[in-house]
């Protein structure tokens, strides 16, 4: 901030308080000789006006709001440059309230980081912290008990779009997973498209219902557009995301428009990155949580 | 026969705005009921995107303001700026157009922001035809206005004008400043404000608090200067107290608005201009408390007999009580527990229930009669039950959102012994959900007073008399 806009906002607001105090300070007073009850002689539309003094208390009230402006005015940043005799600023503010929490709760963070995933998973106060972060967090797309929706996997069935592996689901957390299926619409046509839909529900591992004279031109153009990303065998390929096509498991809709559509327009499915969000620590314990969701029978068993 | 003219007052314009202010202050309560319905139940909204929350949100806060509340004070200001100047508007043709422009105004709102064509700036949502339109409305209103008190027939300017007029110009200026965008093409309703970041935030609000300082409290208090001591038939209270009160209130709401913005990316310097300046706002604001309720001791007993009184009275207690704790939720500290939650909106409507509305009510009564030809209103005790259902409602209303506010400030809050938090958003939603069903009720009671209100002018004005336009001579 200039020189000038520092003197500029100091004055202003000098201006402003003292102007009030001064307006309080000159009415103060009764006016002299005034009678009790006693009009201006103004009449308006029958509406007179008596001029008693301003009311004690109310006086008094406004000059300890002014009195307490120009503390809080001296102690805080307020007046232009000046930064106060506090020095206080809300950022440091913040990272004084880090500082303490860090210092507070760092050590009990640090101490589970220092453990792995899987031994987590015998750690019940770990996973309670992993569930609370999940639930301020992760709960916006995949549902508060993790079972996600259309378009946000869910993370309590053990299958897993781009691995579920304690590394792969750090990995997801930390740096996101942008996942696009290009829309091929335009590209089929519209035969060759309920083509390869019916194909794919033909090697459903869950029976499906299908159209058995689509299927052999299905595959082909399965095997000409579809397998670089989703296999051979429709098993999918976890480093592209490319999710599995047999397991039943929908992820943009199962029904049969769904699937249509998902092909037809294509998907840009966005997981954003977390690591400024929570940092390494928390993503730790939520992972160990995420984890948790498809394992934790298991190893309870174990 | 314009001779013969400028004798009389001109009561025709105010008595189209206060019609329309009956049918406004329904239709923007209804939308309020239903959106406050639409929060407890989602389904509410049918999947329909104009019936949809975001949409309908912004037709509420527009349609009780703008609408509602304009014509409340268009109407009332012509009625008092002609009664106590002793002096006929200028311009009946400039005073017709203020009345068909505004109610233009307020149709083109209820197309565009349905359909979703919005500025997005709180209460600024209008787009910038609209915004141009209202420039224009606006400144034939000040020239009606203005033009009145200059050829008034006593050397003074009532105390009412002056909030009035304060009002009135206040409102243009951060109408026009706030409004400032540029069009993407001329003939597309969608424009991009003029400013950036954090200097856009910091003149939506103060745009925003100053509509808060200048439209909903000095309109009012012009409202409450003419209407009080008439009905209370007592002088005011204390002139001094007015002019005092008057300039440090203009003075002081100017700096109010950063207060909307604590903790956030406008420097510390503005954040605590606007939180100290919030805090001396509070004896001015009260000082207009005081003088209507010191005006009105001495008719106490006027309580008994005239439900009018009761609305004047109750609204001045409820602007004491908001234009408390408005200054108090603007301590940094209280606003980090209060800010976001649902303890803003019951601030919100302690002021804008119970404070404009209420006293636009009792005015209402008072001055439609007069402008009809009528000695009162067809019933007193409608009026009364109308008292009752409207106080009822705002308790209500604003209980509710207290509580809803302050417990969903401190869960959101709560930390585990772990440092991680307690309770998940939804678990606070969970908390708040009975509080949502109270608060649809408390609007829903305060709603249905209107309906009884409109039966009322109804049964008022469908045989009107003849008006007693003639204007006196000034006492002096």
């Amino acid at each position: 901030m200039s020189d000038f806009w520092s003197g500029y906002i100091i004055a202003i607001i000098a201006i402003n308080i003292i102007g009030c105090a001064a307006l309080l300070f000159f009415t103060r007073r009764k006016k002299s000789g005034a009678e009790e009850n006693e009009t201006t002689g103004h009449v308006y539309d029958g509406i007179e006006e008596y001029d008693n003094p301003l009311p004690r208390w109310w006086l008094w009230m406004f000059y300890i709001t002014i009195i307490f402006s120009v503390i809080y005015l001296i102690l805080y940043p307020g007046l232009g440059k000046f930064e106060g005799v506090l020095g206080w600023t809300q950022t440091k503010q913040y990272e004084e309230e880090v500082a303490t929490a860090d210092e507070k709760y760092l050590p009990l963070f640090e101490q589970y980081s220092a453990m792995s995933i899987e031994d987590l998973q015998n750690e019940p106060e770990a996973l309670d912290m992993g569930q609370s972060i999940f639930a301020n967090t992760c709960f916006g797309c995949h549902g508060a008990d993790g079972r996600g929706g259309i378009g946000f996997p869910n993370l309590t069935d053990d299958e897993w779009i781009y691995g579920g592996t304690p590394d792969d689901i750090v990995y997801s957390i930390t740096e996101g997973r942008q996942g696009a299926m290009p829309p091929w619409g335009e590209t089929l046509g519209e035969e060759k498209l309920s083509a390869v839909l019916h194909y794919v529900l033909s090697e459903n591992e869950v029976e499906r219902t299908y159209r058995e004279e689509l299927v052999e031109e299905g595959r082909t153009t399965y095997q000409t557009y579809c397998k670089a990303c989703h296999a051979e065998d429709l098993s999918g390929n976890p480093a592209m995301g490319a999710p599995n096509l047999k397991d039943d498991v929908w992820l943009h809709g199962g029904s049969i428009s769904m699937i249509k559509n998902t092909i037809r327009n294509g998907v840009n499915a966005n997981m954003p990155p977390h690591d400024k969000i929570l940092g390494k620590h928390k993503i730790h314990l939520v992972a160990a949580y995420v984890y948790s969701l498809s394992h934790g029978d298991e190893e309870q068993s174990n | 026969m314009s001779e013969l003219k400028e004798h009389n007052y001109n009561y025709k314009v105010i008595r189209q705005f206060a019609v329309m202010s009956v049918v406004w202050g329904i239709v923007g309560m209804a939308i309020g009921v239903w959106i406050a319905a639409q929060l407890m139940f989602p389904a509410l909204n049918f999947d329909t995107a104009w019936l949809s929350f975001g949409r309908l949100r912004p037709l509420h806060t527009n349609a009780v303001i703008f609408a509602f509340g304009g014509c409340v004070l268009m109407g009332t200001s012509f009625y008092c700026v002609q009664r106590t100047s002793y002096a006929r508007l200028i311009s009946d043709k400039l005073a017709a157009f203020v009345f068909w422009g505004w109610q233009a105004v307020i149709v083109a709102a209820v197309i565009t922001l349905p359909m979703g064509l919005t500025s997005t700036k709180e209460y600024a949502e209008l787009e910038w035809p609209i915004d141009i339109l209202i420039a224009i409305v606006w400144i034939a209103y000040a020239i009606v206005f203005f033009g009145t008190i200059i050829k008034r027939k006593v050397s003074h300017i009532y105390v009412a004008n002056w909030f009035f007029g304060a009002f009135i110009i206040t409102i243009a200026i951060l109408h026009v400043v706030n409004s400032a965008a540029l069009p993407i093409d001329w003939t597309s309703f969608k424009s991009y404000s003029a400013y950036a970041g954090a200097i856009d935030a910091m003149v939506q609000w103060w745009y925003g608090h100053n509509a808060v300082g200048f439209y909903l409290t000095a309109g009012f208090l012009g409202i409450m200067y003419y209407f009080v001591p008439k009905q209370a038939e007592r002088p005011v209270y204390s002139y001094r107290l007015s002019i005092v009160h008057f300039w440090a209130l203009i003075a002081v709401y100017m700096w109010a608005g950063p207060h909307h913005l604590h903790y956030s990316s406008l420097p510390d310097w503005a954040q605590s201009a606007g939180m100290v300046f919030s805090i001396i706002l509070l004896a001015p604001s009260w000082g207009g408390m005081i003088n209507g309720i010191m005006t009105l001791s001495g008719a106490w007993h006027k309580l008994r007999t005239d439900p009018i009184i009761k609305f004047l009275i109750v609204s001045l207690s409820f602007y004491g009580m908001s234009t408390f704790e408005g200054p108090m939720m603007s301590i940094k500290t209280v606003n980090a527990l209060s800010h976001n939650t649902d303890w803003t909106i019951g601030h919100v409507h302690s002021g804008a229930l119970g404070w404009v509305a209420m006293v636009s009510i009792g005015a209402l009564y008072a001055m439609i009669p007069s402008v009809f030809g009528k000695a009162k209103m067809y019933s007193i005790s409608l009026i009364n039950l109308h008292f009752w259902l409207s106080t009822i409602g705002v308790v209500l209303y604003i209980a509710s959102m207290w509580i809803a506010g302050v417990t969903q400030g401190l869960m959101w809050r709560a930390t585990n012994p772990d440092g991680t938090l307690t309770y998940t958003f939804v678990q606070s939603l969970e908390a708040t959900y009975p509080y949502y069903g109270i608060r649809l009720l408390g609007g829903f009671i305060f709603l249905a007073g209107m309906f009884v209100m409109a039966y009322n002018v109804i049964k008022t004005i469908s045989n009107p008399g003849k008006a007693d336009t003639k204007i006196p001579q000034p006492a002096h």
